[in-house]
């Protein structure tokens, strides 16, 4: 240490031990112990990663791409094709979404443009708590509300109405795709709803304020000023509520009639990548079927996790745009 | 205290380690100190800290380039200068604040009692160099009362007085009268000019030797101003002040010492009435006359 | 078209998006009211004092309850909270300090792969992890599935929370030359507490309904457990199996148990956001 030109003055000493311990010390412990927790984080997901893929390796080796492409669900034989796991997947989401978009953008626009102020918040929360109810009161509600209603007013509606496309004939028992597909469509539509009206509220007031100088109404400011800018965040909530719909298991695997049949109509009885998970697991007995199902874990996993990685991009692009 | 250690002091000056720096200026401490003894009272028995070479930067932007400055003890020292050139940097630095920011660099020396600072354990620096900041910051999930005794508590400290000390560190602020009866308010609940007194009672309440003031009082109104530059007029019978201003009113008001910051050095450094009256320096007087900055 | 009428249907256009948006609104509220209605109409029947205190009967016998399913998912919560919360809080303090260098990006990118990755998978997760490994379905497997749900959200809102703390308040402590770690705690983290607390409940509220990962974790059990290391009935796994079975009675203790389950999640929800506005003030 380098001798200082002045000498020391005079002044009352701190008392020693006044303040204890070595601080370096405590932020190095406090330092470590956060960066412990943050890497569990990571660990976790590269344990999951590893292990689904362990699980599933014995039937990666026995099936390889036949896998996905082979019809035949069949655990006495040990032949196990999940392409109807698959297909009932993307029917279920598919009509899911069909439904939930255009309500979910309604609710979203009536939130964050239309609604007064007041009224706002507690419809917000509302919204919020078609999120929080549990997927299994979903399924319970959908076994004894929705599904008689479907029985007997909804389907045979339908099929009086658009009987002549496939997707609306053969017997009805109100268990079915159709039925998962609409409480799938309640279950998605907050996530949707919620992240479209963040994404709606990101794009700059100055946008919308701008048409509506002009003269334009307020769904025209909308469409020409907001639509444009929070195109790819739109998109990119519609492709979370997808994730969501894809994972979603126990409301589906009460309503959806787990049947392994690829069928084009939506009254038939259907079967999801989630569903049979959840019902075939813990029956599981042979290795080989248990490493099937995990399978299909590994894969509902993968399409999730790019599915959240893609809609986490769009909707971060609105936002930068927003904040610029 | 003789007279004869002035002249050896006056020598001494240039065999010291920043005597060879150009913007160096050897200031004769001020008159107010009465007596004649004391108006050429030796610098190096005044000098409470002093920055040696202080070359501070952020990234690869350099914000601080060679300060060398004494500050004196029991005195007021204000820092001057425009927007952006180094001054809340430099005394950000004399705390070791500074690099709390990441990408925040220093070189050269700071010291305190003729110790290096940047030897020291920045945390009990800290406890003896206090600091208050441009915004009043009280804790907001504390109360008043609370928000004196924070920095005893955190620091894991059993007060044994909590009481008389809050009292003690809010008369000298003199905020007692005006919030004795409600100690247990939100610190949020007062104006911000009692608010900011708060901050300086919670920072005397550590014992300081040294405090920096951060522009205290560019968030406050005209009376709530006067009220903290009051507050600084008491507080440097006991403590040495550095305070930063972009104010040249307040700095000609409260402090003993003034000393002028451009682009990140050091232009002149005397005696307030000095810097005000007759600059040496022309790029002083341009900007106090306000032809720049 | 001349410019009046033009406008007129212009209005027109506007008023009728405006009315399906009102719609859309309207309609989407119809399930929740109607979840409601039939979970308050047809659980208050089966609730009972026995409902709370009785261990389930065999189907035909009177006076059930799932009182062992209730301590369950409260032992199976409170794991996941002792197994969730800390190192999650502790991820987020991290991720606020040094979310901006290269460890804090892929932590962050971690939780939020996490956050999507579905339920019933992360149940496949833990039981091959640890019910394969221990041979046995226990309340530790469950807490733990439940813990990793947990997680991501848990991380995620503690460090955008903590975010939002001012940095005067950091500078303030460290002035006071209170040390780093001190400062985070008791300063940066006791401010952000309110809002963390009510991402917790809110992260609370959803695992306590979880399902899918309990079926192949903790399993269900018809009586009492004889400790964490058995399987163990929860509230959820309990309605799914009461529900699908075909018998009167044990579908009237399905929707007992699930007026118990959403007053639980509904409580917290209402309790999360009574704790955010009254931090608003």
């Amino acid at each position: 240490m380098r001798q200082s030109i002045w000498p020391t003055p005079e002044r009352p000493p701190l008392v020693p031990g006044r303040f204890r311990g070595d601080t370096h010390r405590g932020d190095r412990v406090f330092s470590w112990i956060t960066a412990a927790s943050a890497s569990i984080v990571i660990l976790t997901v590269l344990a999951m990663t590893g292990q689904m893929l362990a699980s599933s390796w014995l039937s990666l080796e026995t099936f390889h791409w036949s896998f996905i492409t082979s019809l035949e669900w069949n655990p006495v034989t040990e032949q196990f094709g999940a392409l109807p796991f698959i297909f009932g997947t993307i029917v279920s989401s598919t009509v899911a979404l069909a439904l939930a978009v255009p309500v979910s953008f309604g609710v979203a626009l009536f939130l964050s443009e239309l609604a007064p102020e007041w009224l706002r918040n507690p419809f917000g929360f509302l919204v919020e708590l078609l999120a929080a109810v549990p997927s299994v009161v979903y399924g319970l509600w959908g076994i004894f509300a929705l599904a008689p209603l479907m029985r007997e007013t909804v389907e045979p509606a339908l099929r009086a109405s658009l009987g002549f496309l496939p997707l609306f004939s053969g017997p009805n028992q109100g268990y079915g795709m159709l039925t998962a597909s609409v409480v799938l469509a309640i279950m998605i539509t907050p996530t949707i709803a919620s992240v479209s009206r963040e994404v709606l509220r990101a794009v700059p007031r100055a946008y919308r304020e701008a048409a509506l100088g002009l003269g334009a109404t307020q769904w025209e400011a909308i469409r020409t000023g907001v639509f444009p800018v929070a195109r790819s965040g739109l998109v990119g909530a519609v492709v979370l509520g997808l994730g969501r719909a894809l994972g979603e298991t126990m409301a589906v695997t009460m309503l959806i009639g787990n049947r392994a049949d690829i069928s084009a109509s939506l009254f038939a009885p259907g079967y999801t990548m989630a569903s049979v998970i959840a019902n075939e697991f813990t029956e599981a007995t042979e290795d080989l079927y248990l490493s099937a199902l995990a399978e299909i874990g590994l894969l509902l996993f993968i399409i999730t996790v790019l599915l959240n990685i893609f809609a986490r991009f769009l909707v971060w692009r609105v936002g930068r745009q927003g904040g610029a | 205290m003789s007279t004869t250690n002035s002249v050896v002091a006056s020598g001494s000056v240039s065999g010291a380690p920043w005597g060879s720096d150009a913007h160096l200026q050897v200031v004769p401490p001020p008159p107010s100190l009465g007596a004649l003894g004391a108006m050429v009272e030796p610098l190096h028995e005044s000098a409470k800290m002093s920055a040696v070479g202080l070359r501070a930067s952020f990234g690869a932007r350099e914000i601080l380039k060679g300060i060398s400055i004494p500050l004196y003890e029991k005195h007021v020292t204000a820092i001057i200068g425009p927007s952006g050139c180094g001054k809340s940097t430099f005394i950000r630095c004399l705390n070791r604040m500074h690099e709390v920011v990441s990408g925040a660099t220093s070189v050269g020396q700071v010291h305190l009692d003729g110790q290096d600072i940047f030897s020291m354990d920045p945390v009990r620096l800290r406890r003896r160099v206090g600091m208050v900041f441009q915004k009043p910051n009280p804790f907001p999930t504390m109360s008043i009362r609370d928000n004196v005794l924070a920095g005893l508590r955190l620091n894991g400290l059993k007060v044994a007085e909590p009481d008389a000390l809050v009292e003690r560190a809010l008369r000298q602020v003199a905020l007692w009268d005006e919030v004795k009866d409600g100690i247990h308010r939100s610190g949020l609940s007062l104006s911000g000019g009692q608010q900011q007194r708060l901050c300086i009672a919670r920072t005397l309440a550590m014992e300081p030797e040294v405090i920096l003031m951060d522009e205290p009082c560019s968030a406050l109104d005209p009376i709530a101003t006067a009220r903290v530059e009051e507050l600084i007029h008491e507080l440097k019978k006991d403590y040495t002040i550095v305070i930063v201003t972009h104010n040249m009113q307040q700095a000609a008001r409260v402090a003993d010492y003034t000393a002028f910051f451009y682009m990140g050095e050091l232009i002149e450094h005397d005696r307030t009435d000095v810097i005000f009256t007759r600059p040496a320096q022309q790029r002083t007087e341009d900007y106090i006359t306000g032809r720049f900055g | 078209m001349n410019i009046r009428s033009h406008f007129t249907y212009r209005k027109a256009v506007d008023r009728i998006v405006r009315g399906l948006c009102l719609l859309a609104a309207l309609l989407a509220l119809v399930p929740l009211f109607s979840v409601l209605y039939y979970v308050t109409a047809r659980g208050l029947g089966g609730i009972s004092f026995e409902f709370f205190t009785e261990l389930p009967t065999p189907v035909g016998e009177e006076h059930g309850g799932v009182a062992n399913a209730i301590t369950g998912t409260l032992t199976l919560v409170g794991l996941a909270c002792l197994f969730g919360i800390p190192p999650g809080v502790l991820a987020g303090v991290y991720l606020s300090q040094f979310g901006h260098t290269r460890l804090g990006k892929i932590v962050r990118f971690s939780a939020d792969v996490m956050s999507g990755v579905p339920s019933v998978t992360i149940g496949i997760f833990v039981y091959s992890l640890l019910v394969v490994r221990t041979k046995q379905f226990s309340a530790y497997a469950g807490g733990l599935a439940l813990a990793v749900i947990m997680l991501p959200t848990v991380t995620r809102t503690t460090e955008e929370l903590l975010k939002l703390v001012p940095e005067a308040l950091r500078e303030a402590a460290l002035g006071l030359g209170v040390p780093q770690w001190r400062t985070t705690l008791s300063v940066m983290l006791r401010t952000a507490a309110p809002g963390v607390a009510t991402g917790i409940m809110l992260a609370v509220a959803r695992v306590a309904g979880e399902t899918a990962p309990l079926l192949f974790t903790s399993f269900s059990n018809r009586f009492w457990p004889g400790g964490l290391d058995e399987p163990t009935a929860s509230l959820p796994v309990q309605i799914y199996t009461y529900a699908v079975s075909p018998y009167e009675d044990w579908h009237s203790q399905a929707w007992a148990a699930a007026l118990v389950l959403v007053a639980l999640v509904l409580t917290l929800n209402v309790a999360a956001r009574v704790l955010v506005r009254h931090r608003v003030r």
